[in-house]
C-alpha cells in the first residue's frame, strides 16, 4: 500500500496525542498527577494540538475536505466513521477535565468522572483507528489480530514518553510514570515483534489463478496489462518495499522506537534532575523517529489482494 | 446509508465469457465513452498526451497466460465491478456516498457526497474502484444505470454499453437473482464461477471458463474410441463423415 505522509502523520501524531490525553486524564482523576495549572495547561495544549493536528492532516488526503463533516454519519457500519464520531466525542469529557484542571486546579468528584470518561474515549478512538485497517480482509498484513493491540500499545508508549518528559520539566518525573513508560515500550516491542512474526508466517495462499477463476486450468501469470501506464489501483495498492529493506527498517523501528527510549527512560529513572529531562527529550525524539518508520512500514509491507490482477503471483 | 439493504430478489449483473473474449477492448472503450458523459462524468484522463498518460477506466481488459501443461493458453480477462452481495466497499464508506441499491443490487457512488477518502478502493479485492484525482471522488461501474432504465433509448440499447459493444457476444447482462433468467441458465450450463469466493464478497457477476479446446475434444474422442471395441466388423465409408458431423454439431 502507498504510504501517504498525511496518514502516517495522522496516525502517529493522533496516537501519541490520545495516549498523552488518556494518561493526563487517568493520572489526574486518580490523583497520581498534581492538578497543577502549568503542567495541565502545557500537557493539554500539546495533547489537543497533536490530536487536532492529526485529525486535520487526515483530511489533507481527501478529495473533498469540505465534505469531511459527512464522515460522522455512517457509524453503524464504518470504522472510519466511528473513529470520526469518537474523536469528536472525546473532546467533550477531556475538554471539561482540562477546564477543571487548568482553570479551577481541581480533578476531584465530577471532574474526575469526566477524566475517566475522557481516558476511555481516547482509548476507544485509537482502537477505531486501528480497526479501519484491521477490518480490511483485502490486506493480509492488516487483517491481523496484532494490529489493534499494536496501535493501542504504541499510543500508550508514545503518550507515556511525552508525559514523562513534561513532568520532568515541571518538577520531576515520578518513578511510577517512568516505570509505566518502560513497561509500555517493552510491551510495544513485544507486540510489534509478534505482529511481524505473524505476517511473515501467514500463508500467501491467494493466487492469480484464483483471482481470475482459472485455477482449474493451471498456473496463471500476467501476459499483458490493460494499459501502458500505471493506473490509480497500481499506484495506490501496488506499492511494496523490498524485503531486505523491510528487515533493515524493522530493526531501525525496534531500536529507535523501543530499545533506545527504554534505555533512556531507565537512565532518567536513575539520574533525576535536568539529566532526566534531557534523557527523556532524547527518548521522545528517538521514539518519534521509530514510530514514523514503524508506521511507514505498516503501509509499505501491506500487500493488497488486487495486485494479483496486476502481476503478483500470490498474496 | 452504507449499511446494506436486506437481500433482494433482483441481482442485476454481468456474465463474462472468457472462452470467446478476444480482448479487442471495444467494451472498455465503449464504457469510457458512455460514462465520461453519463452518471460518472467526467472520467478524467491525466496527461492524456504526455509521457505518463493515465486516467479513470471502469472496465479494464487484462490478458493472462495459463500454463495448463498442454502448450499454454492466453485468456483475455475483462474486469469491472462485480456488484457483490456483500460489498465491503459499501460498508466501510464513512459518508453514505457508497451504497447498494435495494431494488436491483447495483452498487453506486453518490458523487455529490463522496469525500474522496479512498477507503472503499482499499476494501475492494477486485480493483473495481478508481479514484479520480481531478474530480476528487471515487468512480466505479454503474452497470450503466443511466442506460438500462432509460426509456428514451431504443429497447435494444437498454443494456450496459460494454454488453452492447461486444462484437463476439462475450458479455451478457441480466438478473442473476432469477434462476430462470437467460444469464442464470447460461451460468448453470457453462458452470460459471465467482472470483475469489473465499473472501466472502459474494460477487454477482460471473465468469464463464474457457471451453475445452477443439484439439482436446478430438483427442478425448480418439482416446474413447481406442478404449471402446468396435462392434461392427468393417467400418463403413460414411463413419468418418458422421463422426465429423457429430463433432461439428456438438461444438
Amino acid at each position: 500500500m502507498h504510504p501517504a505522509y498525511s496518514i502516517i502523520l495522522f496516525t502517529t501524531a493522533s496516537g501519541a496525542g490520545y495516549g498523552l490525553l488518556a494518561l493526563l486524564c487517568l493520572g489526574g482523576a486518580l490523583g497520581l498527577l498534581p492538578a497543577e495549572r502549568w503542567l495541565g495547561l502545557t500537557g493539554f495544549v500539546i495533547a489537543f494540538a497533536l490530536v487536532t493536528g492529526g485529525l486535520l492532516s487526515s483530511t489533507f488526503h481527501l478529495g473533498h475536505p469540505e465534505r469531511a463533516w459527512r464522515a460522522v454519519s455512517q457509524w453503524r457500519s464504518s470504522w472510519l466513521s466511528r473513529e470520526g464520531v469518537l474523536a469528536l466525542a472525546t473532546y467533550l469529557p477531556t475538554g471539561l477535565f482540562a477546564l477543571g484542571w487548568v482553570v479551577f486546579e481541581t480533578a476531584d468528584g465530577a471532574w474526575a468522572l469526566a477524566g475517566l470518561l475522557g481516558a476511555l474515549a481516547a482509548a476507544v478512538t485509537v482502537y477505531c483507528t486501528a480497526m479501519i485497517y484491521a477490518s480490511l480482509t483485502t490486506i493480509r498484513q492488516w487483517h491481523d489480530p496484532w494490529v489493534a493491540p499494536a496501535y493501542l500499545v504504541l499510543a500508550l508508549a508514545s503518550g507515556a514518553l511525552l508525559l514523562a518528559l513534561l513532568t520532568a520539566l515541571f518538577g520531576g518525573a515520578q518513578p511510577l510514570l517512568l516505570s509505566l513508560a518502560c513497561f509500555a515500550l517493552a510491551l510495544g516491542a513485544v507486540v510489534k515483534a509478534g505482529y511481524w512474526r505473524s505476517i511473515d508466517r501467514a500463508p500467501r495462499d491467494l493466487t492469480a489463478a484464483q483471482a481470475t477463476g482459472l485455477a482449474a486450468f493451471g498456473k496463471v501469470r500476467q501476459f499483458d496489462p490493460p494499459h501502458t501506464q500505471a493506473n490509480y489501483v497500481m499506484r495506490e495498492m501496488g506499492f511494496q518495499v523490498a524485503r531486505k529493506h523491510a528487515l533493515k527498517l524493522r530493526r531501525i523501528a525496534l531500536i529507535a522506537g523501543f530499545l533506545l527510549p527504554f534505555v533512556l527512560v531507565l537512565l532518567a529513572l536513575a539520574a533525576g534532575g535536568w539529566l532526566a529531562a534531557l534523557a527523556l527529550l532524547l527518548a521522545v525524539l528517538s521514539g518519534a523517529l521509530g514510530l514514523a518508520v514503524e508506521r511507514w512500514l505498516f503501509f509499505a509491507e501491506a500487500q493488497h489482494v488486487v495486485t494479483l490482477y496486476y502481476g503478483a503471483d500470490a498474496a | 446509508m452504507t449499511t446494506l439493504p436486506p437481500p433482494g430478489g433482483k441481482k442485476l449483473g454481468l456474465v463474462i465469457d472468457l472462452d470467446i473474449c478476444v480482448g479487442c477492448q471495444a467494451c472498455a472503450v465503449s464504457c469510457k465513452e458512455w460514462n465520461t458523459g453519463g452518471y460518472s462524468a467526467p472520467l478524467t484522463d491525466m496527461q492524456p498526451y504526455g509521457a505518463d498518460a493515465h486516467g479513470v477506466w471502469l472496465n479494464r481488459i487484462h490478458a493472462y497466460e495459463v500454463e495448463d501443461g498442454k502448450g499454454g493458453m492466453t485468456v483475455n480477462f475483462p474486469r469491472s465491478c462485480l456488484h457483490c452481495e456483500e460489498p465491503a466497499c459499501v460498508t466501510v464508506c464513512p459518508t453514505g456516498a457508497s451504497y447498494k441499491r435495494a431494488e436491483d443490487g447495483i452498487v453506486l457512488v453518490n458523487p455529490d457526497t463522496c469525500i474522496g477518502c479512498k477507503l472503499c478502493s482499499w476494501a475492494c479485492p477486485y480493483g473495481a474502484r478508481e479514484y479520480d484525482s481531478d474530480d476528487g471522488v471515487m468512480k466505479k461501474c454503474t452497470l450503466c444505470v443511466d442506460r438500462i432504465y432509460n426509456e428514451t433509448l431504443e429497447e435494444a440499447d437498454r443494456q450496459p454499453a460494454c454488453v452492447r459493444a461486444c462484437p463476439t457476444g462475450a458479455r451478457h447482462f441480466g438478473d442473476l437473482g432469477d434462476p430462470e433468467s437467460a444469464v442464470s441458465q447460461l451460468v448453470a450450463e457453462r458452470e460459471g464461477v465467482d472470483l475469489l469466493p473465499q473472501l466472502g464478497y459474494k460477487p454477482v457477476n460471473k465468469y464463464l471458463p474457457p471451453r475445452p479446446r477443439r484439439g482436446e475434444a478430438a483427442a478425448a474422442e480418439r482416446a474413447l474410441e481406442a478404449a471402446e471395441p468396435s462392434h461392427s466388423g468393417a467400418p463403413a465409408a460414411g463413419d468418418g463423415l458422421f463422426r465429423w458431423v457429430d463433432r461439428m454439431l456438438t461444438r
